[in-house]
């Protein structure tokens, strides 16, 4: 996932024959809480089935619900880091009847959600617009017993659990703004970054805790929106791209065989890559919203909106743009997305403030440091210091890989003291030039492939320097002597 | 001190008996006897009880003498024995709403009102019948059988809370509970001739009270005197942080001020007041009027002119509600359940079977209200007709302290009379429906009687949480009531 | 909103969308409940013609009967109810679970 999203995210349009596809995301998201939305028993994945139960999770006679504070100051988070603005907001019913449905309505924000008009930049310069953040409860789980496979049609019976009943869900609604499957995914994974680093939520796609549903229409540029299409269980970043495209596909196929597009829910099937008709709005359910006379208005005053906002952390993006202000113009998107995405951005930042280099650090920590948390457990100044030896020319690259190895086991350790007793000397930059030469002698024709601009030929220069200093130069280094040999000759 | 002397064939009230007890005059255990008694002798005719908890009252009983004993006080109402309409859930106790949805159900759990009475030292002694699920005005729509008048027993007691109401009218308990979500504590307490409170709209928690329309339903006191009444709403009103819509203030102190009298109160007299009330109830309203004009208090004349859309708006509003809130009742969790080979038709079997015939209609009525295409026509338009009723009751009480209104249109009528036409017990509510539209408080206290000798009920209306001047003018009309 | 046309009481609610507002509500009538419903529903929405002939422009619905706003609790857990209790009274349970019959028909 992390490769697709590395980049700055494409302005160009998909199109296929002539058509652009208009994509717009629900993005359910349950809220790290430790109870319910309306009741105090605990909102945990994974207990014994029905042991988070009370009367209002049940659905039980008499049971009313009461608004979880934290559950509201978890959206207003959201809502704000998406430059939303908070509202006063109220809760309906939405009534339909479903086994794994307590009290046969849900309550969730209708007509008055709680944050409204707000946006989230996509790494690049594409802007989604969110239209709003709504709060409502979680239904429980069923299971299909019976039958084939745990499908409900040809199931003998069904199974309810009701943990999940009850729990805090945000659902996140886009503007129609998305164009390409690339910009679905990126909208989707900065969105779990930033649900992630307001703590809003664990954001876990294969836990259920985030799902997403995309609503998808194709049409002529600057014609009418399309008739759109809801597609639902999308269940990872890399089916919301297949799902979508696929999506897209099918619907351009359509209007060129002179159908017209029906509009439908439809289902993602992972496993034959399509996508299958859920039911036809047609014959839509008639839900009979009316607002929820058990709760009362929920009113934010702006002190409180104005504490949430004050108490929000630096957002992935800033931090991104932080991080690559410190690592220089050469350090790649991509490192620099997977450590903020593991909050190992501070870390480098201060292995850059203890006198390293933060590029170098950025490297080491992205390939190094995967298994460690927000907090490495090695010290900052061990890691300047092997940085230092680097940028000093005292390490290879290589070399730096194998001190580094050894402090990551020991939890840290000197450099200089791991480096000496590996025998690790400083490799003269003109014996390595020499090698290099005696590569290029050595090889006449992979050479004049290399300057004709075949840039695989460099791979053999590369090998032969490799293996003439045992493994101990440093990649980075031959690379950069053998281009600048290369513009030479050019020139 | 005792405040009300044993009445004639009645066990003493409320306030004897707490005092009694507390005081050590007499047990809890002799109190629960005596009324024990009276259902034994009465209840086969009546029918107040869908469940009379006579073992479980005894127990507790001998908890409250021992605790008396051992020097500690139960509490305000200490051995009170006191009945719960059949719709708050009680703990181990089936609640059944006199459906047979409910059928075998068994909350896990205590509403906030029972665990309120309990910490007061009272005594449950059964559980009241009621119109199913609190639809209806005469306690004839019950799963289980009607509830009958003990004024006479041809007669309905009311509804819906007519068994709460029928045993305190027959000495089966001191006070009771019920639910007002359109007059269903009022009507019943007019033509059972006892007292009956819908209090303020969240000054009682609904919690554990089963939900008929919630923004309209309201759980209150019956009792045989202002005072006693007045006893228990203090007992069970307060905040509490279960219920979102419960008002954020301490218990009511209406007891204190029940001798103030009304000199000096403005008594409104509504003058476009929806036609319909017969002539022996409008000469009872009269006298109502001019027993408390001879007390002191001024009579004025104001104007609400939405008053009479009250019931429109009731019947759209509390069926939208209930449509809702009786969706839960899906075979699935708890309760009734027909079998069926899918879930949908399982769902239609236990409905179509557990729901009675007036349940069904206000479900299907309320699903209507809110139904694509004509919610804005019913429903919608049914809230605005809600905020107008309230802006004329605001205006009027610009002008008087309370208002005054027969609480039903009649004395109590026979059994069958107006069950095959709905529309005629809806009217039974049109005096009482407006408080619940409002959330402001309203009571019925009898005053004299009307044809063949059934007693009358007066309305006194109040602004909301204004429960003490209109306790004040009950203790007046209760006073100067015809003997 | 469309409203049924004025007229004859029965022509206020149609035994069709009678029957889609049972169906709604997961409650089966036969044809004589069909036929009763309908007249009964009509003669009450008859009565709450009343409400037409109101001037309602610019009035606010009114949903509470107390304007009280910003009701919460704090995030603390308190004690769960007992599984095998409510299984008990439940009218089907097997593995710790509610049981019901397979789930189709709910789309139709």
């Amino acid at each position: 996932m992390s490769q697709t999203v590395g980049a700055t995210v494409s302005e160009e349009t998909w199109t296929l024959r002539g058509y652009e596809m208009v994509v717009g995301l629900e993005v359910h998201v349950e809220l790290a809480t430790r109870t319910k939305l309306f009741s105090a028993s605990p909102n945990r994945f994974g207990d014994e089935p029905n042991t988070n139960i009370d009367p209002v999770t049940l659905g039980l006679p008499g049971a009313l619900p009461v608004l979880n504070r934290q559950a509201v100051e978890l959206a207003m988070r959201l809502g704000l880091a998406l430059d939303c603005t908070v509202q006063r907001s109220t809760f309906a019913r939405k009534n339909y009847f479903y086994p794994d449905m307590p009290k046969a309505y849900q309550i969730s924000q209708y007509d008055e959600p709680i944050c409204v008009d707000g946006w989230l930049d996509l790494p690049g310069s594409i802007r989604v617009g969110i239209e709003r953040a709504h709060l409502e409860e979680d239904t429980g789980k069923s299971t299909h017993v019976g039958g084939t496979g745990g499908r409900i049609h040809g199931s003998d019976f069904s199974l309810i659990d009701f943990n999940r009943a009850g729990v805090p869900l945000v659902e996140i609604v886009s503007r129609p703004d998305i164009r390409t499957p690339e910009q679905a995914k990126a909208y989707v994974s900065e969105l779990r970054a930033i649900l992630v680093a307001v703590g809003a939520s664990d954001a876990k796609m294969e836990e259920g805790s985030m799902r997403v549903d995309a609503n998808v229409s194709v049409r002529l540029p600057g014609a009418e929106f399309g008739t759109r299409c809801e597609i639902k269980n999308v269940n990872s970043v890399r089916s919301v791209g297949r799902a979508i495209e696929y999506e897209a596909q099918r619907q351009v196929a359509m209007l060129e065989a002179g159908e017209s597009i029906r509009q439908e829910t439809r289902h993602w099937d992972e496993n034959d890559g399509r996508t299958h008709t859920l039911r036809s709005k047609e014959d839509a359910d008639d839900y009979r919203y009316f607002q929820e006379p058990d709760l009362v208005v929920v009113d934010p005053d702006p002190e409180w909106i104005e504490r949430v906002r004050w108490a929000l952390p630096v957002l992935p993006a800033a931090r991104r743009a932080r991080l690559a202000d410190a690592t220089g113009q050469r350090a790649d998107a991509e490192a620099i997305l997977v450590v903020t995405d593991r909050d190992q951005d501070a870390y480098v930042l201060a292995v850059a403030g203890a006198g390293g280099d933060a590029g170098r650090a950025l490297v080491h920590v992205k390939e190094a440091f995967a298994e460690q948390g927000e907090r490495p457990s090695v010290p900052v100044a061990d890691l300047a210091k092997l940085t230092r030896l680097e940028i000093d020319g005292k390490l290879t690259a290589t070399q730096a890989k194998q001190v580094l190895a050894e402090i990551v086991a020991n939890g840290g350790g000197d450099a200089e003291a791991i480096a000496a007793s590996k025998g690790f000397e400083a490799m003269d930059t003109s014996e390595l030039e020499s090698k290099v030469d005696d590569a290029i002698a050595a090889q006449p024709e992979a050479w004049s492939k290399f300057c004709a601009g075949e840039a695989k030929a460099m791979g053999a220069l590369v090998g032969a320097v490799m293996k003439a200093s045992s493994g101990q130069a440093d990649g980075k280094a031959v690379t950069a002597l053998l281009e600048t040999r290369r513009d030479i000759a050019i020139a | 001190m005792p405040t009300n002397s044993d009445r004639q064939g009645l066990p003493a009230g409320v306030a004897d008996i707490s005092w009694n007890v507390r005081n050590n005059v007499t047990s809890a255990a002799d109190v629960l006897e005596r009324h024990l008694a009276a259902i034994d002798a009465r209840e086969g005719d009546i029918h107040a009880f869908n469940i009379v908890l006579a073992d479980e009252a005894r127990l507790r009983a001998a908890e409250i003498d021992e605790a008396v004993a051992a020097g500690r006080d139960p509490g305000p109402l200490a051995g009170v024995p006191i009945a719960l309409k059949d719709n708050m859930c009680t703990r181990g106790i089936p609640t059944t709403c006199s459906s047979r949805i409910l059928d075998g159900w068994r909350p896990p759990y205590d509403a906030t009102v029972v665990t309120k009475l309990h910490e007061a030292g009272a005594i449950v002694v059964g559980k009241t019948n009621l119109d199913e699920f609190a639809m209806g005005s005469s306690t004839e729509n019950s799963a289980f059988g009607a509830t009958r008048n003990p004024r006479d027993i041809t007669r309905v007691p009311g509804g819906s809370s007519g068994g709460s109401a029928a045993a305190v009218a027959a000495g089966f308990a001191a006070a009771s509970l019920g639910s007002d979500t359109g007059g269903s504590i009022r009507q019943p307490a007019a033509l059972c001739g006892v007292v009956g409170v819908k209090p303020t709209y969240g000054a009682v928690s609904r919690y554990g009270l089963v939900a008929f329309a919630s923004s309209l339903d309201q759980i209150g006191p019956f009792a045989n005197s202002v005072g006693d009444a007045a006893l228990v709403l203090e007992a069970i009103s307060g905040h509490d942080q279960m219920d979102s819509t419960s008002i954020r203030r301490g218990p009511f102190e209406v007891s204190r001020q029940l001798d103030m009298g009304v000199a000096g109160l403005r008594i409104g007299r509504i003058a476009d007041l929806p036609e319909g009330a017969s002539p022996d109830v409008a000469a009872r309203l009269d006298e109502a009027f001019d027993a408390l004009r001879d007390a002191g208090a001024e009579i004025v004349d104001v104007e609400v002119p939405a008053f009479g859309y009250g019931l429109t708006a009731y019947y759209l509003i509390a069926p939208a509600e209930a449509s809702s809130n009786l969706a839960r009742y899906d075979g699935v969790r708890f309760g009734h359940r027909v079998e069926a080979p899918d879930t949908n038709a399982m769902y239609m079997a236990t409905r179509t079977d557990g729901f009675g015939a007036e349940v069904k209609r206000r479900i299907m009525l309320g699903t209507y209200a809110l139904s694509a295409g004509y919610y804005d026509a019913y429903y919608g338009r049914a809230l605005k007709v809600r905020r107008r009723i309230a802006a004329d009751f605001a205006a009027a009480y610009a002008s008087a302290d309370v208002l005054l209104t027969p609480a039903s249109p009649t004395v109590a009528f026979r059994l069958g009379d107006k069950t095959a036409d709905p529309m005629s017990m809806y009217l039974c509510d049109t005096y009482t429906i407006p408080s619940n539209l409002t959330g402001d408080p309203a009571m019925s206290v009898p005053f004299g009687t009307g044809d063949d000798g059934l007693p009358v009920g007066i309305q006194i209306l109040a602004p909301a949480l204004e429960e003490s001047r209109m306790f004040r003018t009950a203790a007046e009309l209760e006073r100067r009531a015809p003997k | 909103m469309g409203r049924v046309a004025l007229g004859v009481v029965s022509e206020r609610i149609t035994p069709e969308a009678v029957a889609k507002v049972a169906k709604l509500a997961r409650l089966s009538l036969s044809d004589d409940e069909l036929q009763q419903a309908t007249h009964q529903l009509s003669d009450m929405l008859d009565h709450f013609a009343d409400i037409d002939a109101l001037d309602l422009d610019g009035v606010e619905p009114m949903t509470h009967p107390t304007p009280i706003s910003n009701v919460m609790r704090e995030d603390i857990e308190m004690d769960c109810l007992d599984r095998d209790e409510v299984l008990a009274a439940a009218p089907a349970a097997q593995d710790g679970r509610f049981r019901v019959p397979p789930v189709v028909g709910l789309e139709d």
